[in-house]
Parts: structure tokens; C-alpha cells; sequence
């Protein structure tokens, strides 16, 4: 979606400022918000490119204002609401509703160097056989769908370079909305600085990024 | 290449974090310093008011697309050249110097927006109203036109051509509507008082007027 | 109703969610302990869990582990040949990749080659080999300025490149992760691999930074 997530480009945002020997967490809340997202329960077939997506979906007044981990709050009630695993009184109180059954399948302690360790595999076997190849120039389709996509608006309509080729890989567009992962092809495609943003742009950098086949057309 | 941002001042840095968010309170303090600097004259706030409340506003473009509907060469030249054909009424000031009238037929649908920000044209329909000035038309009117239609109750058949104007520059743009069905015998006063701002806007039709109760 | 619709209306019913935030506190910390305590009645989560990620980050997992594969690629050609053609496997042999860090990508720094990673649409990093990112790498001033003004946000981190050195700014919008091996510094030849990896620094690897010996 043309969400205000997709920042690649934009001015206003001010300096970088990065801190100084900055400590892993502000404030003992976001490691909390951490270990829940990492370690909580979510709806059934819940994954990676739709959490990404409800967090995308954030208003965008708050996207830009409440921190990091305050995001992820924000994305972890919404899918609890709209799965029904959670109602807005039990967020707002902070406690079940009375005579709920407690589950017992949430993720132990000795499950979690495991869960780190194997989790989060997104290459997948693949029958077609990839249709760009390195070294080929190939153009960013200028697609704007209203769901999830991983094509930013800064590349849209650019020609770039195919620098490396991953094989298959699970397509977050389908899979955000739970329609089969349907992977694709997907390629590290190199744009010059030029290309992307104009004649006045440095004549020797480059942005590259990851993108699926269905995002490419030949140039 | 632009100089990076660390290199601009931020105007807006400080400022906002020292003031309350209250934005009522906020404006009554700033009237009260640009008084007292005599930067400003609370008459003269009084009457740039009053001049948008009572004064200007969409009767005034109203009167012009009902004088296009029934003077034909009036229509012609509102087309051609519409910031003379307006200034004829009067009707050019501020935000308002430079127009184009797009007329809407059955085969063409004519839609206003300003996407950077909220370019209207003041002199002919006063000021804009919240929902043109938000991001979510200025988002949408010129990705989903039809959709943005739909929210305001208007459906357009597939084969009528959409065209949004977005107010990029000192052009203003009015849209002339359709003129209804029914309103052959129509006074020119009786046509303008049918003519809706939102019509003018692109964001509606000008109603038929209802038939009396049998 | 095609995949278009689909999506939209999917999207549009997880959307009306985020508007309880007008009815809860803007408070962070009130609202979080609200939600563990709501999932622990719930058995959504256990607090033991949250205290084991927790732990796993505060401690086992962080930029030591990058920057042994930096010292390693630096004193032996032949890893640094392996990581080069399979960075997944290479780091995978020093027992390395982990969540948000199956598929890697080694971007060597030369002279004449500087490269930067950025996720522009949100904040992915290679965590297995470098931990948790640091805040200025989520935010929207990185995230902005990065694939449009590399130099500019270089020169922030106090790192000016000479013109003729070309940046490449890697936006990991897929799962591909990207470690930046850092070009080594001059008069270290005699230092072990445990003592170069001790200068590896975490913006170095990202490619913020050069290594100073």
C-alpha cells in the first residue's frame, strides 16, 4: 500500500541523531513489548508479511509519532481485535473477561533459542524457472496495490540492473493476507541514483533492492 | 543534490514542543502578542471574517453556472477564457485570479483536488470545507476518483471519462455541473439556487429539483 | 472477488482496529503492562518466555557475533572467498544464522566501494549476527534520507567519502539480510582474530562507519 511507511525519499524528517553508546531498551516496557510479540500467541496462519501489514496500517499521524515498540503494541492489539482473540474491554482493562479459559499452548522458555535459531525460512522450492537473468536490465512495474507489497514508490517505473538472484522466495503480497505464500523469483535489482531521482543526483551511486519477479517487467 | 536536511534550520523544531497542544489556546496567545507588536489589527481579522462568512461563498458560483446554462455565449466564454468571463461579476480576488471552468457532460466527469495542500477557489466558492483540505481526498481523489465518488453517493457509469484537476499552481478550477432534467422554465435566481458548492467541486450532481406533492 | 478486492477489504477491517488509540492512554508503559497482563490471564504469552527473549538479546545474541565473521574474512582469504559466493553458508559454519537471518548477503567495502544498509519500509536487520537495531536505523530520518542522500547521512555519522568511492545502499525489502564486512584498517597486521574482531564496531557493520585500528 502507498503508505506513509514507505519512506524511501521523503524530506521533513529531520537529522539522524544517533545516540550515543544507546542502551538496548528506553525503558523496561519495551523489552516487555519484545519478548510478547516474540513469545505470544497470534491468530492462526499469522505471519511475518501480515504483521508487517497491520502495521502499516497504523494511522499515519501515529505511525510517525509513537515509538518503535509502540508500534509493535499497536500491531499486536489490532490483530488481537480482529481476530477476536482479544475484545477492546480486555484491552482497555487489561484483563480477561470473566469465565475465560486460560490456554496452555503459549510458547515455554525452552522453546525460544530453538524458535530463534530455526525460525524464519522464507526460500522456497520453486518449478518455474526465474525469467530475468543477472546482468539483464529490467523495469520496476508501476503497481500501487491497496494491500500489502514490499515494491517501494521509489522504484516504481525505474530501470535497474539484476545484480543477484535468490531463487524462490514466499511473495508477501499473498502471503499478508493469508492467500498461500505463492512464492516467486526473487532478484536484487540495482538502480543508479540518477535513475531514481534525477539528472542532479550523483552520477556514480546506486540504491539496489530486493524485489519478486511479479514486480519486474524487461526493459 | 539538495544540501542534507541537517543542514537547513528546523523552523518548526522548537516551537512545538513549548506550546500547548490546544490549538485555541494556542491561537488566542499569538493574537494577543501580534497585537501588543502591532503586527496585526483585530478589526481587520474582524473583517476578513466577516467578508467569508457573509460575503463570498458559493452563491457566487452558483450565479455563474447558472448564467452559462442559460446565455449560450456566456457558456462559450466561460470555457474559453473563464477569468474574464468571471471578472464580469466581479467575482476575482484573492485565490481566485486565474480560472479554468471544466464542464462536466454525460461522457465527461470533471473532479477538483489539491493534493500539496488546499488550493480552492475562494472567490467563487468561499472557503474549502475540512474534508478537501484532509489527506484522505487529497490521497485519493487522484488514485481512486470513483471511489472518492462513491463515498459522497455518486456513482458514474463505466464509460463516462473521470478527469481530476490537482491545483498544482495559481490556476483555479471550477466545474460547471450538468444542468438538471426538468428545469427548462427555471429563472436564472431559481438555476443558481439548485447549484451545490460540492457540485461545483466535482464531488456531486446538481439535483433535479423534487416534483411538488401531488 | 479478485485479489485486488480481496486484499483491500482485508485490509480495511484490520485498519478499524487501530482506532481503539483514541480510547486508550498515550502512555506506553501503562498500556503495555496492561496487554502482558491481559495475555498471561489469556495464556496467549507466557512472562517466562518474555524474560527468555529478553535475555537472549540482552546477552547471547549481539554485533560480537558479526564481527567475528569480519576478523575471520579478514585473516583468511579463503572464508572470506566462501562468504563472498554463499555468505548463508559461510556464517551458517560458524553456527550464526537464526530469525531475520537465514538468507545473508556479505557486502565487502573496498576503496573504491562503499556499501550502506537501509529497510526503508520498516526496520528489517540481520539480528542473528548483529542483535537489535538501534533506534536510529527504524526511524524515518534513516529510513528517509538514506537511499536518496547516502553522503549527507554518512556525513552525519562523521564518515566523508572521497567522490570517486561509489555507494551502494541495499534496501532489504525482501528477507534477505546484508552484513557489511568493513574494509580492515592499516597497522593491524599483527593483531589475532580475536583482537581485530574487538574493533569491529555494530556501525560498521552496517556501513555507517569504517573500523579505526
Amino acid at each position: 500500500m502507498n503508505g506513509v511507511h514507505d519512506m524511501g525519499g521523503m524530506h521533513g524528517h529531520g537529522p539522524i541523531a544517533p545516540e550515543q553508546d544507546e542502551p538496548l531498551w528506553h525503558a523496561p516496557w519495551e523489552a516487555r513489548m519484545f519478548g510478547m510479540r516474540r513469545g505470544g500467541t497470534f491468530p492462526p496462519g499469522f505471519n511475518i508479511d501480515r504483521w508487517r501489514h497491520v502495521r502499516e496500517l497504523i494511522p499515519p499521524y501515529l505511525y510517525l509519532v509513537r515509538s518503535y515498540y509502540d508500534h509493535w503494541y499497536m500491531s499486536y492489539v489490532a490483530a488481537l481485535l480482529h481476530s477476536g482473540m482479544a475484545t477492546r474491554e480486555e484491552i482497555k482493562s487489561g484483563h480477561a473477561a470473566p469465565g475465560t479459559a486460560k490456554r496452555n499452548d503459549a510458547m515455554r522458555p525452552d522453546q525460544v533459542w530453538k524458535t530463534q535459531k530455526t525460525g524464519g525460512v522464507f526460500a522456497r522450492a520453486i518449478e518455474t524457472p526465474p525469467l530475468f537473468a543477472i546482468g539483464q536490465r529490467v523495469r520496476a512495474r508501476n503497481i500501487n496495490p491497496t494491500g500489502h507489497t514490499r515494491v517501494p514508490r521509489y522504484v516504481r517505473g525505474k530501470v535497474g540492473v539484476v545484480q543477484l538472484h535468490h531463487g524462490g522466495h514466499v511473495l508477501p503480497d499473498s502471503n499478508a493476507h493469508l492467500q498461500g505464500e505463492a512464492p516467486e523469483h526473487l532478484y536484487t535489482v540495482a538502480f543508479s541514483m540518477r535513475e531514481l531521482w534525477g539528472p542532479e543526483a550523483s552520477p556514480r551511486d546506486e540504491a539496489l533492492a530486493d524485489l519478486w519477479e511479479s514486480y519486474l517487467e524487461p526493459a | 543534490m539538495a544540501a542534507s536536511l541537517s543542514d537547513h534550520p528546523h523552523h518548526h523544531d522548537h516551537a512545538h514542543s513549548d506550546v500547548p497542544s490546544d490549538p485555541a489556546l494556542r491561537t488566542r496567545t499569538l493574537e494577543s502578542l501580534l497585537t501588543e507588536k502591532g503586527l496585526v489589527d483585530p478589526a481587520a481579522i474582524d473583517a476578513w471574517v466577516e467578508a467569508y462568512e457573509k460575503k463570498i461563498g458559493p452563491r457566487r458560483g452558483a450565479e455563474v453556472v447558472a448564467r452559462a446554462w442559460v446565455d449560450p455565449a456566456f457558456k462559450a466564454r466561460l470555457l474559453s477564457d473563464a477569468t474574464s468571463a468571471i471578472e464580469t461579476f466581479g467575482f476575482l480576488g484573492r485565490e481566485a485570479q486565474h480560472i479554468v471552468v471544466v464542464e462536466n457532460t454525460p461522457a465527461i466527469h470533471n473532479l477538483i483536488v489539491c493534493t500539496l495542500c488546499s488550493c480552492y477557489p475562494w472567490g467563487l466558492l468561499g472557503l474549502p470545507p475540512r474534508w478537501y483540505k484532509a489527506a484522505p481526498y487529497r490521497a485519493r481523489s487522484v488514485i481512486d476518483p470513483r471511489g472518492v465518488l462513491a463515498e459522497f453517493g455518486l456513482a458514474l457509469g463505466e464509460e463516462v471519462e473521470v478527469r481530476v484537476w490537482d491545483s498544482t499552481a495559481e490556476i483555479r478550477y471550477l466545474v460547471l455541473p450538468e444542468r438538471p432534467a426538468g428545469t427548462d422554465d427555471f429563472s436564472e435566481a431559481e438555476l443558481a439556487a439548485l447549484v451545490t458548492r460540492d457540485a461545483m467541486i466535482g464531488v456531486a450532481k446538481v439535483e433535479a429539483p423534487k416534483e411538488p406533492n401531488a | 472477488m479478485s485479489q485486488h478486492d480481496h486484499a483491500h477489504e482485508d485490509s480495511a477491517a484490520i485498519a478499524h482496529h487501530h482506532d481503539i488509540h483514541s480510547e486508550l492512554p498515550s502512555d506506553p508503559a501503562l498500556r503495555v503492562k496492561a496487554l502482558e497482563s491481559l495475555l498471561t490471564e489469556k495464556g496467549l504469552v507466557d512472562p517466562a518466555t518474555v524474560d527468555a527473549w529478553v535475555e537472549t538479546y540482552e546477552s547471547r545474541i549481539g554485533p560480537r557475533n558479526g564481527a567475528k565473521v569480519v576478523a575471520k574474512a579478514w585473516v583468511d582469504p579463503d572464508y572470506k572467498r566462501r562468504l563472498l559466493s554463499d555468505a548463508t553458508k559461510a556464517i551458517g559454519e560458524l553456527d550464526m544464522l537464526g530469525n531475520q537471518g537465514q538468507h545473508m548477503v556479505a557486502l565487502v567495502n573496498t576503496p573504491e566501494i562503499h556499501n550502506l544498509v537501509v529497510c526503508t519500509l520498516c526496520s528489517c536487520y540481520p539480528l542473528p549476527v548483529l542483535g537489535l537495531p538501534p533506534v536510529w536505523y527504524k526511524s524515518a530520518p534513516y529510513r528517509s534520507r538514506a537511499v536518496l542522500d547516502p553522503r549527507g547521512v554518512l556525513k552525519e555519522f562523521g564518515l566523508e567519502l572521497p567522490e570517486h568511492v561509489k555507494i551502494r545502499v541495499w534496501d532489504s525489502t525482501a528477507e534477505v539480510r546484508y552484513l557489511v564486512v568493513p574494509e580492515r584498517p592499516a597497522g593491524t597486521e599483527r593483531l589475532s582474530e580475536e583482537q581485530l574482531a574487538a574493533l569491529v564496531t555494530r556501525d560498521s557493520m552496517i556501513g555507517v562507519a569504517k573500523v579505526k585500528a
